[in-house]
């Protein structure tokens, strides 16, 4: 009983609350009971509440119960990923910087999440302040991926996608900054997006490079996710770069019917030497299906898609080396070394050699050095420079296509502890996502089937502002191999 | 590159962090080896390619010079690891402003 | 001290480089809605944004860009068709970020101009630009000097941090030789009216809403080079500015005769002695790492609205006291008087409500500036209007009253009696200049002084002065002397 409650869709179960067959009270036990079973192997939840949680729940039956109309998601429990603000919550990023910090005051997402009545019933865990692709570097131990607890769930944003692949929530909210929500998404068989830059507010998310940054769903259904973008979306005052429109409709985009008279490209260069057969071969399978459903397909060639990881591995490191400044022992977080006979400068140096782990100091040295006097030309300026190509082969590639697509990450799951002693290789998973961080355009990534009993992510690309256009690829997409597989596919092991 | 445990722990002054000797050592030929592959950007574009400005080209986006509500003086200190009489308490600055 | 001053003008030529801080009047801060307040209980008028906390994020205060634009403006400067914000990184803990959100390459004025008369000479002072950027928290120094070496701990205080400042920086003064000193002070003192002007800041420098460091260096005279400059902070009145120059022009001097060199540094103003004394030197080569701020987007001013906020600017002061002083053909001394009195404002409006220059110069001048200085208030603040001190010396064109009674209605209206033509009234002030009412008095006046009577029988006129002076008194001042005169020579003609 309990595991059919789980499975069902962020959707399916808000019109049951709605239909009054079900309580949110009911969901969200099964969900803390899902979580209570699996999180000591998986380690998805940094921080749960579970009386809160109830309550929160108890409180929107009671507003049902009394006759008011609620949105189609209230009730449903949801994770947050552990960057964004929460004023009942420790915001620890994955860091032993923030390590039981609780801020005073919650990020735009997580305040639109409760106006809808979501109940948000704990943090998720991630790379240390949002740094990695595997979830390895979280100061709070990795997360397993739920399909094989030996392998990673994908980074930084692995608890988010691993609590929903694993049933333990319906829904989570992430943060994208180079592939960290799509390419975890890609390896734990769930569906996860990255807006329009600016499409959802990032007032509260715990910055990382600010340019690149984007929050945004993670579901296992397009039309929960297009549900869960419509409610954290929209305009906000309290974010300079935040895009006044009125969210499109992204629900009604997940139920179109076909894909008839949309044009696609495959970007040339994201196949061939680096990519598992596996993952190539569900991707051309998951074209198929698109061209099946009446799309037209085409290949579109990005040259300087070719440069987008070497610079975002220098504009990335050089923001995040100014936003990570601020974490110096003075004001709040960790302060080490402070034994009244020690300077400020001294204490701050100790501290955040003590707060950062490795890989935040690789890439707070980078940064720094990018941005440095003599370098800040060949490094930051170069890679700014590049990106405007990049934006360049988008807008071009988008006068004859109507979305872009390519596996999300050239490989499936890796096994944890893998690629940690070689950075570079560890980038690379973000080989295919990146290029949309850096143009701001909406991508997403969809199941496309498994490889090797393991998932294998497909990734759509749509222009600036239509994001829509992604949720009815995704949707389309997602009814067609759902036949095929005769139902979703789901991890084994992590049901009762 | 050619970037030496010096330059690395210069580096590290520079972002206020005490790397250790050790640390110095081992990070500077993963950086080289990191930067020696993002090298390859300032062959690519030209001076005469304009630096990206942001991803939706907005400009002008101001707020009212209206007064809003500020956080209390506890909530503001709710974090401080050491705070006297409502301010923040910080070790002795030896720097100049 | 051992240079004379005049003595290494004779060897060096100074150049002065000026950077004034205007801490802007806005309600609120410059990326954030808290109150932008003097005082206040520490850490009360901060957020999430000011006090630099993760996940915040600034939203620029449009109230603070124009008064930049005007304040460029003011300085005849070019004001940027299209510039950003840019992060300046560096680690201070009054700083909440740990980088300032300034303006770098990109200022939003620039390439300007003012014009600054010392001792009747005019010297051009160029603007090289004028940017945004955000004010730093407080930190005060706990221990046993109460000066940052000997502390034991800070105490840090971010109502401050995020206020707007604009930074005004000069292009190098060249050329002002022995007077460079008073360049400098007079070069603030003018920011400071223009900034008044505007209303654009409260330009208070004991209260650090107008701040200025002052660059100086020497170079050996017709080098043509610049010499090496020393930064001087902490200069909190324009005197001190002045004392800082000239210290620093001899400090200088005996380092450089004395075949050293200038180190390149910051240094610190002493009120008490007028001396400066080395910083501490700075370590980091002071690499910012500048980059554009990518939380916010540009700035681009369109040139309408430029042009609607340069009708917004006052009249140039200087343009203004040229314009007036001819209008009134005061002489430079009676022009001067009027503005070292500090009545340039309210003699303008007298003279508005219909008061002759002269008239109304003389009123606020003499008479008004006693009243104000002995109940230590403004002119402005004295419980007279201009409007009321035109109306007044009216009823002395008017022969109402004479100048003596004017006086007294004035004393009338400040004391709340009033309007000029209701003291005349209740008081009873009105020159009397009714043949019935003054012959009486007249008559009793010539009998009382038969032998002045007899000399002006005798053709001397000017002994009349003496009898109109006893009716006068007999009539309390309130005769119309000439009348007096009249009835007088007629009944001893």
């Amino acid at each position: 009983m309990t595991a059919a409650l789980l499975t069902r869709s962020a959707a399916e179960l808000g019109r049951l609350m709605a239909a009054g067959e079900l309580t949110s009270e009911e969901l969200t036990r099964a969900c803390l009971a899902q979580i209570e079973a699996l999180n000591p192997r998986l380690n998805v939840f940094l921080a749960v509440d579970a009386d809160a949680a109830l309550a929160e729940a108890r409180a929107v039956d009671a507003r049902r119960a009394a006759g008011e109309e609620l949105g189609p998601l209230a009730g449903v429990p949801i994770g947050v990923k552990d960057n964004f603000c929460t004023t009942d919550f420790p915001t620890t990023c994955g860091s032993k910087m923030l390590e039981g910090w609780v801020p005073p005051y919650d990020a735009t997402v997580v305040a639109k999440l409760r106006a809808a009545g979501l109940v948000i019933v704990g943090k998720t865990n991630m790379d240390e302040f949002a740094m990695g692709s595997s979830t390895e570097t979280s100061y709070f131990g990795p997360t397993r991926n739920p399909w094989d607890d030996a392998r990673i769930p994908g980074g930084s944003g692995g608890g988010s996608a691993a609590a929903v692949a694993s049933f333990m929530v319906p829904l989570a909210v992430g943060s994208d900054t180079g592939g960290s929500i799509r390419q975890p998404g890609a390896v734990t068989g769930t569906v996860g997006v990255k807006p329009t830059y600016g499409g959802v507010s990032r007032y509260g998310l715990v910055a990382m490079a600010s340019s690149l940054d984007q929050p945004g769903p993670c579901a296992r259904t397009a039309e929960d996710a297009a549900l869960l973008q419509e409610v954290i979306g929209g305009y906000d005052p309290h974010d300079s770069a935040s895009i006044d429109r009125p969210v499109p409709d992204l629900v009604g985009a997940s139920r179109a019917a076909d894909l008839a008279g949309l044009r696609v490209g495959i970007v040339a260069e994201f196949q061939g030497d680096g990519y598992e057969p596996g993952v190539l071969e569900r991707f051309r399978e998951a074209v198929e299906a698109l061209r099946a459903a009446g799309a037209e397909i085409v290949e579109v060639s990005c040259p300087a898609f070719a440069y987008a990881l070497p610079a975002y591995y220098l504009i990335q490191p050089a923001e995040l080396s100014s936003n990570l400044a601020r974490f110096d022992g003075m004001r709040y977080g960790l302060r080490t070394g402070d034994d009244g006979a020690r300077s400020a400068e001294e204490v701050m140096n100790l501290t955040r050699e003590d707060g950062f782990g490795r890989e935040a100091k690789r890439r707070i040295i980078i940064g720094t050095y990018a941005l440095s006097a003599g370098y800040y030309d060949a490094y930051y300026g170069s890679a700014q420079r590049v990106r405007s190509l990049i934006q360049g082969d988008f807008d071009k590639a988008f006068a004859r296509v109507d979305v872009l697509v390519s596996p999300t990450t050239p490989t499936v799951a890796f096994r944890i502890g893998e690629r940690m002693s070689d950075p570079m290789s560890m980038y690379l998973a973000d080989l295919c996502t990146i290029p949309s961080n850096m143009a701001g355009n909406a991508s997403a990534s969809f199941p496309a089937g498994l490889s090797d009993g393991l998932p294998v992510g497909f990734q759509v690309m749509a222009p600036p502002m239509d994001d829509a256009r992604l949720y009815r690829v995704g949707g389309v997409l997602e009814r067609a191999l759902q036949e095929k597989w005769g139902g979703p596919q789901a991890p084994e092991g992590v049901l009762a | 590159m050619g970037l030496t445990a010096d330059d690395v722990a210069r580096l590290g002054a520079l972002a206020r962090i005490q790397l250790s000797e050790q640390e110095c050592a081992e990070l500077a030929p993963e950086l080289d080896v990191i930067l020696e592959s993002v090298a390859s950007v300032s062959e690519v574009a030209g001076p005469d390619v304009p630096m990206a400005t942001h991803a939706m080209p907005m400009a002008n986006v101001f707020r009212a010079d209206v007064v809003t509500a500020s956080l209390t003086q506890e909530e503001a200190l709710s974090g401080a690891p050491a705070q006297d009489d409502g301010r923040f308490r910080v070790p002795q600055i030896l720097s100049e402003d | 001290m051992s240079v004379d001053y005049d003595d290494l003008l004779t060897r060096y030529e100074p150049a002065l480089g000026l950077e004034v801080h205007v801490e802007l009047n806005t309600a609120s801060k410059m990326f954030c809605g808290c109150a932008n307040e003097f005082g206040g209980a520490p850490n009360t008028h901060v957020c999430p944004v000011c006090l630099g906390l993760p996940g915040s994020l600034p939203v620029i205060n449009g109230k603070a860009v124009e008064s930049a634009i005007r304040i460029g403006l003011a300085l005849n400067c070019e004001i940027a068709e299209w510039c950003r914000m840019a992060r300046k990184n560096y680690f201070y803990p009054d700083m909440t970020k740990n980088f300032q959100t300034s303006q770098y390459d990109e200022p939003i004025a620039f390439d300007g101009w003012v014009e600054v008369e010392v001792d009747g000479e005019t010297y051009r002072v160029e603007i090289e630009r004028a940017h945004m950027e955000e004010d730093a928290g407080k930190a005060t120094h706990v221990g046993t000097s109460g000066r940052i070496q000997g502390a034991d701990y800070s105490l840090i205080d971010y109502n401050r941090a995020g206020v707007p400042l604009i930074e005004i920086v000069t292009r190098p003064v060249r050329g002002a030789g022995e007077k460079a000193p008073q360049v400098a002070r007079a070069y603030v003192a003018h920011l400071r009216e223009l900034m008044k002007a505007l209303g654009v800041s409260d330009v208070r420098m004991e209260q650090g809403s107008l701040r200025c460091d002052a660059n100086l260096s020497l170079a050996p005279i017709g080098s043509g080079v610049l010499g090496t400059r020393t930064e001087t902070k902490n200069v909190n009145s324009l005197r001190s500015i002045e004392r800082a120059v000239r210290f620093e022009m001899c400090r200088q001097a005996e380092v450089l005769d004395a075949g050293g060199r200038v180190t390149q540094e910051t240094r610190h103003f002493h009120e008490a002695d007028g001396s400066t004394s080395a910083g501490r030197p700075k370590s980091d080569a002071d690499d910012y790492r500048y980059f554009a701020e990518p939380d916010l987007m540009p700035i681009a001013p369109s040139r309408e609205w430029v042009d609607e906020l340069r009708a917004t600017l006052p009249e140039p002061p200087a343009e203004r006291r040229r314009r007036l002083q001819e209008a009134w053909g005061f002489s430079d001394i009676d022009f001067a008087a009027v503005v070292n009195s500090g009545a340039l404002g309210v003699v303008e409006e007298t003279v508005a409500a219909g008061a002759a220059p002269a008239a109304a110069r003389k009123w606020w001048v003499t008479e008004l500036a006693r009243r104000a200085n002995e109940a230590a208030v403004e002119l402005e603040e004295l419980a007279i209007t201009p409007a009321q001190v035109a109306a007044v010396q009216a009823l002395v064109d008017a022969g109402t009253v004479n100048d003596k009674l004017a006086r007294q209605v004035i004393d009338g209206v400040l004391a709340g009696e009033g309007e000029p033509a209701e003291v005349v009234e209740s008081r009873g002030l009105v020159v009397v200049s009714d043949e019935g009412a003054l012959g009486a008095a007249v008559d009793e006046v010539i009998a009382a002084n038969p032998d002045v009577a007899d000399k002006i029988r005798d053709g001397k006129v000017q002994a009349a002065g003496a009898l109109i002076g006893q009716v006068m008194k007999a009539m309390r001042g309130q005769a119309d002397a000439a009348k007096v005169r009249e009835l007088i020579l007629a009944r001893l003609s």
